[in-house]
């Protein structure tokens, strides 16, 4: 098959395979079925991309999301038709949601069968139709080779996001013709990536006014690539504006850096929250005004300017009204703010600038991430803050599930670089952080990859170890266990009286023998004292671990500014009691999520 | 920070939501006719909860594969930018147009209005249809079928005229819109 001049005759699964192999895809997450026999059949006979087996195409969308946020590439999912289409659509939401490029292809019955609601047939066009980008059914074998390189030129560029191809059966053994990636864009999108150079000259001309400016910056930034989170460094080094980061940009700006705020929104640090009420000029570069950021609307920043990057016009205005939307590539933007910045050679008020920053190191002061240490039990955020110790001068990429443990990750574990942090931000998705890390790994074979879990969401996508350890993917997986759904118990106390419904983790299995079962590695530990032994040991084991870290069940997550309130209206942990608990949101607060 | 806001709401920076009201607008879509154009056009609308007053659609230029869309919607001007938007970053879409907002444009429907009737009712049927510029298309001793071509509020009158001579059914197509002028429609 290999080396197949342009135009000769092939079939329909060589075509896959050639298109997969000159899209530059080096890997492929998939599980096998009727419908993608042919499909597999080529896998067999080709080395050029390798194939994956997960163990449920949830796993395999996951996977490929992993795979794409920790490299920048598109993630790649081939899936049979009907029960395998529909198990892709939760991990094609998530990327949808947080802008992962995915290509998905997924089997379709014979197109002569289509509607007759044949054997493993569902609309699979239809069902993910409102979840990607954008689909594609292939009738006719000759379309084929376009439309799949149409699909990975629809899935990375402008704002990226996932799109499913689907192949009915006879197109896959039919003869047609192939054509190579060359030239082929999608004739009608088209996004624009360079910014007009009016609205980027009067974004600066507002900046250099500001007087206490911050930056908001979120997942846009890791979109648009290493070059991106470069210039955003050198832009902040620049100007010495303060910055912040929403949770799905982590990592661009380090958090070692000196204007660093750490994470803003909801479980965001005190001085980043306080530091958007307060400020007078906003830019938000490549973030999207998530309602886990803004709080209460009505009282988002009421006193601001607002500068938005962003390359979707959709996300301009959306929730929260902006003075000077800048469309194009953060990229591009930030080369052109920093050359016009530089070549007016201008400079913010220095003594506005110090005040600010004065203002700034006081809310600092409250030391808003500090808890209660505990000799006997494990905290949560402390078993966070030793595995960075002991990770942070590793090559690591860590992932995460759903949940408060999540939340303590973004809190503790420190991001110097981009791409390290792969986390489920706009859907959420329990279930996601094994498979992710299954992929980070595939991509990253000698580099350290962690899933930080909880105990609950962890069992969401548990037969995800079976595929690590069959691939040799040796990820470590590092358990919160607090017996408890603990996000959930958290909301509970906070707005439903401290009604503790459904949310106790029952009968969870036992993680040691379950790693055994698996061929993996358990660890168990439920001392402060021996917690550094025991990440160490998990470190230096070869294959896949589960790490079940006992820690302290009730602890819930601070900072925490409840829903319908601002940002200035947040909870302390050290101020707040459990009996408090209960009273902190008020009705109208808690019908909101 | 103190105590006083664990309890109740109450923020010291209320700021009172400017209350947009709602306005009608007409957008004209150019778009690829592929299979599912359609069905990702109304979805959108169904999905993030926008009105569609009406909805017309052909093909305008066959070898192109483009077809037209006129879509009538209502919402703030906040929700029609986002609309506009929203069917603009479609990978199948090539422009869309707001025409309400670029100006003066044409807006024509058509309508096929039965009505049934006898002795003076009837005849005042044909008078007003001839007032219209009606076309009577099918007739029979007792009914007729006119077709009337014009801007929606021409056919929504004349349709409420025909109520009380008899109206048994219609169909109108929705509105079909184009601007005025030598230019052709841009994005
Ligand atoms: C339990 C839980 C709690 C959470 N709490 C918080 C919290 O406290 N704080 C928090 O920040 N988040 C929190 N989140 C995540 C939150 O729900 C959102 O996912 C997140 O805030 C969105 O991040 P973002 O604004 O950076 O947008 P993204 O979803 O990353 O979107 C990126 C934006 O950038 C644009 N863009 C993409 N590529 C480019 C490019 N190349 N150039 C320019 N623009 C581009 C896109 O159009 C989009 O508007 C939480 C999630 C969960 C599950
Ligand atoms: C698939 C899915 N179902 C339900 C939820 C709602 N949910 C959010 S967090 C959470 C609990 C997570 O518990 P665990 O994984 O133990 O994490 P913890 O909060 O205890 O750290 C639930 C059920 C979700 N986010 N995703
Ligand atoms: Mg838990």
């Amino acid at each position: 098959m290999a080396g197949t001049p342009n135009g000769e005759l092939m079939t329909g699964a060589e075509i896959v395979l050639k298109a997969l192999a000159d899209q530059g895809v080096s890997t492929v997450f998939g599980y096998p079925g009727g419908a993608v026999l042919p499909i597999y059949d080529e896998f067999f006979q080709q080395e050029k991309v390798k194939h994956i087996l997960v163990r449920h195409e949830q796993g395999a969308t996951h996977a490929a999301e992993g795979y794409a946020r920790s490299t920048g590439k598109v993630g790649v999912v081939l899936a049979t038709s009907g029960p395998g289409a529909t198990n892709c659509v939760t991990g094609l939401t998530d990327a949808l949601l947080d802008s992962i490029p995915m290509v998905c292809l997924t089997g379709q019955v014979p197109t002569h069968l289509i509607g007759n609601d044949a054997f493993q047939e569902c609309d699979t066009v239809g069902i993910t139709r409102p979840c990607t980008k954008h689909n594609w059914l292939v009738k006719d074998v000759n379309d084929l080779a376009r439309i799949i390189h149409e699909a990975f030129y629809v899935a990375r560029t402008g704002r990226p996001g996932p799109v499913v191809v689907d192949i009915p059966k006879d197109v896959q053994f039919a003869k047609g013709k192939y054509v190579g990636p060359q030239g082929i864009t999608a004739k009608t999108y088209a996004p624009r990536v360079k910014p007009d150079q009016n609205a980027v000259r009067a974004a600066i001309d507002l900046l250099a006014t500001a007087r206490r400016p911050i930056l908001y910056t979120g997942g846009g930034v890791i979109n648009s690539g290493p070059t991106a989170s470069k210039l955003l460094r050198e832009f902040v080094a620049m100007t010495g504006i303060p910055i912040t980061s929403t949770l799905m940009g982590l990592g661009a700006y380090p958090a070692s850096g000196p204007e660093w705020l750490g994470m803003l929104g909801m479980h965001g640090t005190y001085e980043a929250n306080m530091a958007m009420h307060d400020c007078d000029v906003m830019v938000c570069v490549g973030a999207r005004f998530d309602d886990r950021i803004t709080g209460r609307l009505d009282a988002f920043s009421p006193g601001s300017k607002k500068i938005h990057i962003d390359i979707d016009p959709s996300s301009i205005n959306k929730t929260v009204k902006v003075d000077i939307p800048v469309i194009g590539d953060v990229g591009h933007v930030l080369e052109d703010m920093i050359r016009l910045w530089k070549s007016r050679s201008l400079k913010l008020d220095a003594k506005a600038l110090a005040d600010w920053k004065a203002q700034i190191a006081k809310w600092k002061a409250v030391d808003c991430l500090k808890y209660t240490p505990n000799r006997d039990v494990i905290m949560p955020q402390y078993a966070i803050e030793r595995l960075y110790e002991l990770t942070k001068d590793k090559d690591c990429y860590i992932s995460t599930e759903v949940g408060q443990h999540q939340m303590w990750a973004a809190q503790f574990y420190r991001f110097e670089e981009p791409n390290r942090w792969m986390t489920s931000g706009g859907l959420g998705t329990m279930g996601y952080g094994l498979p992710a890390a299954v992929g980070m790994q595939a991509a990253h074979p000698k580099s350290l990859c962690i899933c930080v879990a909880g105990d609950a969401s962890v069992l969401m996508n548990m037969q995800e170890m079976s595929t690590a350890i069959q691939h040799r993917l040796p990820i470590k997986v590092f358990i919160l266990n607090n017996q408890y759904m603990g996000m959930v118990r958290q909301w509970q106390q906070l707005l439903h009286g401290n009604r503790l419904s459904e949310s106790y983790m029952d009968s969870l299995p036992d993680f040691v023998k379950l790693a055994e079962a698996y061929g993996g590695t358990g660890i168990r530990c439920d001392k402060p004292a021996d917690l550094d032994d025991a990440i160490r040991e998990m470190i230096a084991a070869k294959g896949p671990v589960l790490f079940d870290c006992r820690v302290a069940n009730l602890a819930n997550c601070f900072p925490m500014i409840p829903s319908g309130k601002a940002h200035n209206e947040m909870i302390l942990g050290s101020e707040i009691k459990d009996e408090e608990v209960g009273n902190v949101i008020d009705s109208k607060g808690k019908q909101l999520v | 920070m103190n105590a006083a806001h664990l309890t109740g709401t109450g923020s010291a920076y209320f700021l009172e939501e400017k209350k947009q009201e709602a306005e009608a607008h007409t957008l004209a879509v150019i778009a690829e006719n592929q299979p599912g154009v359609l069905a990702r056009i109304i979805g959108l609308f169904a999905g993030r909860g926008y009105n569609i007053d009406s909805l017309t659609v052909s093909e305008t230029e066959h070898e192109k594969h483009v077809s037209r869309f006129t879509i009538v919607t209502t919402g703030t001007p906040a929700v029609i930018a986002q609309i506009k938007n929203q069917l603009e970053r479609m990978v199948p879409v090539h422009s869309v147009a707001d025409l309400t907002v670029s100006g003066n444009y044409l807006a024509r429907e058509l309508a096929m209005v039965k009505v049934a009737g006898k002795g003076d009712k009837r005849v005042e049927a044909l008078r007003l249809a001839d007032a219209f510029r009606a076309r009577v298309v099918d007739a029979s001793t007792d009914s007729f079928v006119f077709e009337l071509t014009g801007k929606p509020d021409k056919v929504d009158q004349f349709i409420s005229l025909m109520v009380p001579l008899g109206l048994v059914e219609v169909s109108r197509t929705g509105v079909a819109a184009i601007l005025r002028g030598p230019e052709a429609m841009k994005g």
